[in-house]
């Protein structure tokens, strides 16, 4: 009966008074269905079947009395950056040629990145209220706080002299950051159109081929039949003006890239909780036409209806997944490689950073993965390509968040476990630079 | 007392470099002036630390020191500490005895309704069905009831943020009667 096909405000609003509706109508039928057994006394109060959790509870949907779903919570990462000496450069494993390092230390939580022309690196995070600065003058590194006292600017992004910066509920920018690093300059606001939710509400941000900025708005909650201004990607203008909702169905995507070949925008997507331990997967989405819906939260990994919202729904309504990416992988930022330093075969092709699973009894992910394309720009392979953040013992070493390629045609991999970003490189190497 | 702290002082925090053992040696008797000696305070708005989770604590000395929760006069005394700093104080402050259910005559009504929205709310799914809370979730259990009503309501009116957003979601269809029912009850429960 419900539709999905167009989308907007009509449809959402439709669907959120079907909802609305339908729910209303349980809870009048309920009482008729379970008459009051007649002369029992009022019972003392018993606990009343539990009530439904608020949307952004990562608890949602987790089964009761199972005790090894009750071991599972989100990991907490330290809240302290990973002394340069005690940083666990040894546990990690590269294919043979390649090389780590370690890039620069000291910054708790560190997430998304962006470079500008000079070779500093920008590096968000979400659980502090910083934004670093890595400047790098004659090969030698240095770490700054370029800003405090943000709330979870997970995103930065960077063009002609600006670095921009995503909030959790808006964006800023900051104009000639390059002159003002240790000036503690203060952000200016462009848009803050955009929901106040914790869930999901910390964003990424990226700049595509037609200079426009892009960034997400999650799903405010682990599973929930968002309304028209969630579960999507919104791109526009780099003065904040123009904002439009280019694709939706996305429970929240921490990474995206343009296919350096054919400029369409690919994006990693996490895939809901306590499905079960091995579903769904997260998916790596392409999109090849505006206002593609990708099914959140009616359909997961392009063939998994949701045992909640999928009622109704088929999973062929919506554009499915060029790749999936583990189940509860985290998957978050991703980017294309168009360096020069690795073999040929690498060139185009995507690295993903796989965060890793909380939810999960093994865990699965704490990796960089590798995503090969065939030339029509579907996928061809998945495979782990960076390991060891993830030990044998299902324990995490680090966590790794986003990639970014440098000029010099090496990698770098920010890790928000040890507040830290790692270099990759290929060739032979003196070995571990950094230390 | 005295000596049972420059024991606990000396003792748990030998891991640390000397540096940092000193200073959370010096500074410890100042902060059990307010927090309480014993692990439980006896001055209102002042929450008891006693056997607090060390992540939690670190957790909250770090934000103190970079002014992401503002609390006179924690930011102050946290300003000039170290990495290391926070990690001593948060190691030793974790080894302090666990406070005391706040005495005197209960409300049993009161414990029954509070306990129902404890199970609604599943405070106990991260807080651990006893409070002891487990490494960035704080111990609730036998904390001072003036204190979790500030906290409950710092968090109702995002007066106080989180280090993540776990409160923030949980305490929204939370009523300020029901956070009144709640800080009874988790300051008495044995």
């Amino acid at each position: 009966m419900i539709r999905r096909v167009p989308r907007g405000k009509l449809l959402a609003a439709t669907l959120a008074l079907l909802a609305t509706t339908a729910l209303a109508q349980q809870q009048q039928e309920a009482p008729a269905q379970a008459p009051a057994p007649a002369a029992t006394p009022a019972p003392a109060p018993a606990a009343p079947a539990a009530a439904a959790l608020p949307p952004g509870s990562p608890l949602i949907g987790r089964p009761d009395n199972n005790p090894a779903a009750a071991k599972l919570a989100p990991v907490p990462a330290p809240p302290l950056a990973t002394a340069e000496n005690k940083l666990p450069l040894d546990k990690l494993k590269a294919p043979k040629g390649f090389n780590i390092e370690v890039y620069a230390s000291g910054m708790p939580n560190a997430r998304s990145m962006a470079l500008d022309e000079k070779g500093t690196v920008f590096v968000g995070s979400r659980l502090q209220d910083k934004v670093y600065a890595i400047t790098n003058k004659d090969g030698k590194r240095q770490v700054h706080v370029l800003v405090s006292g943000l709330y979870r600017p997970n995103g930065v992004a960077y063009k002609n002299g600006t670095l921009y910066i995503a909030e959790l509920s808006q964006i800023s920018k900051i104009d000639n950051v390059e002159d003002q690093i240790d000036k503690s300059p203060k952000p200016v606001v462009i848009y803050k159109d955009l929901p106040k939710d914790e869930a999901h509400g910390w964003k990424f941000l990226a700049i595509g081929p037609d200079n426009k900025l892009y960034f997400e708005v999650g799903q405010p909650g682990n599973n929930v039949l968002h309304d028209e201004n969630h579960g999507q990607l919104r791109r526009m203008n780099l003065d904040g003006t123009g904002a439009e909702k280019i694709a939706f169905g996305i429970r929240n995507t921490v990474g995206f890239d343009w296919n350096p070949k054919t400029h369409e925008l690919y994006f990693t997507d996490n895939g809901r909780d306590w499905l079960s331990e091995d579903l769904p997967n997260d998916e790596l989405n392409r999109i090849t036409k505006l206002g593609q819906d990708f099914g959140a939260p009616y359909c997961y990994q392009g063939n998994v209806a949701d045992p909640e919202f999928g009622w109704g729904h088929s999973c062929s309504e919506f554009v499915p997944p060029v790749a999936l990416m583990g189940p509860h992988a985290a998957a978050l930022g991703m980017r294309f490689y168009t360096g020069t330093m690795f073999p040929s075969e690498y060139r185009d092709q995507i690295f993903v950073a796989r965060h890793g699973s909380w939810n999960k009894s093994k865990k699965f992910g704490g990796d960089i993965a590798l995503v090969k394309l065939n030339k029509d720009g579907s996928v061809k392979s998945v495979e782990p390509f960076i390991t060891g953040f993830l030990q044998p013992d299902n324990n995490y070493v680090g966590r790794p968040v986003d990639v970014m390629n440098m000029p010099d045609g090496s990698m770098l991999i920010s890790d928000d476990w040890n507040g830290a970003i790692w270099r990759l490189t290929y060739g032979p190497n003196k070995k571990v630079a950094g230390r | 007392m005295r000596s049972f702290v420059a024991l606990l002082a000396l003792g748990c925090v030998a891991a640390l470099p000397a540096s940092a053992q000193q200073l959370v040696k010096e500074r410890l008797p100042t902060c059990l002036a307010c927090h309480g000696e014993n692990g439980q305070s006896q001055l209102e708005g002042v929450p008891s630390l006693g056997a607090q989770q060390a992540f939690y604590v670190t957790v909250q000395l770090l934000m103190f020191r970079e002014k992401m929760r503002i609390a006179d006069p924690m930011n102050d005394m946290a300003k000039d500490l170290t990495d290391t700093d926070l990690q001593g104080f948060a190691e030793i402050i974790s080894q302090l005895p666990a406070p005391k259910p706040a005495a005197g005559p209960v409300d049993d009504a009161r414990m029954a309704r509070a306990q129902v929205l404890v199970q609604q709310n599943r405070c106990n799914f991260c807080h651990t069905p006893n409070f002891a809370g487990q490494q960035n979730v704080p111990r609730i259990a036998a904390q001072r009831e003036d204190y979790l009503v500030k906290a409950l309501r710092g968090y109702k009116d995002n007066s106080r943020h989180g280090y993540d957003a776990s409160m923030a979601d949980v305490i929204a269809p939370i009523t300020d009667e029901q956070i009144l029912d709640l800080a009874y009850y988790i300051a008495r429960v044995k």
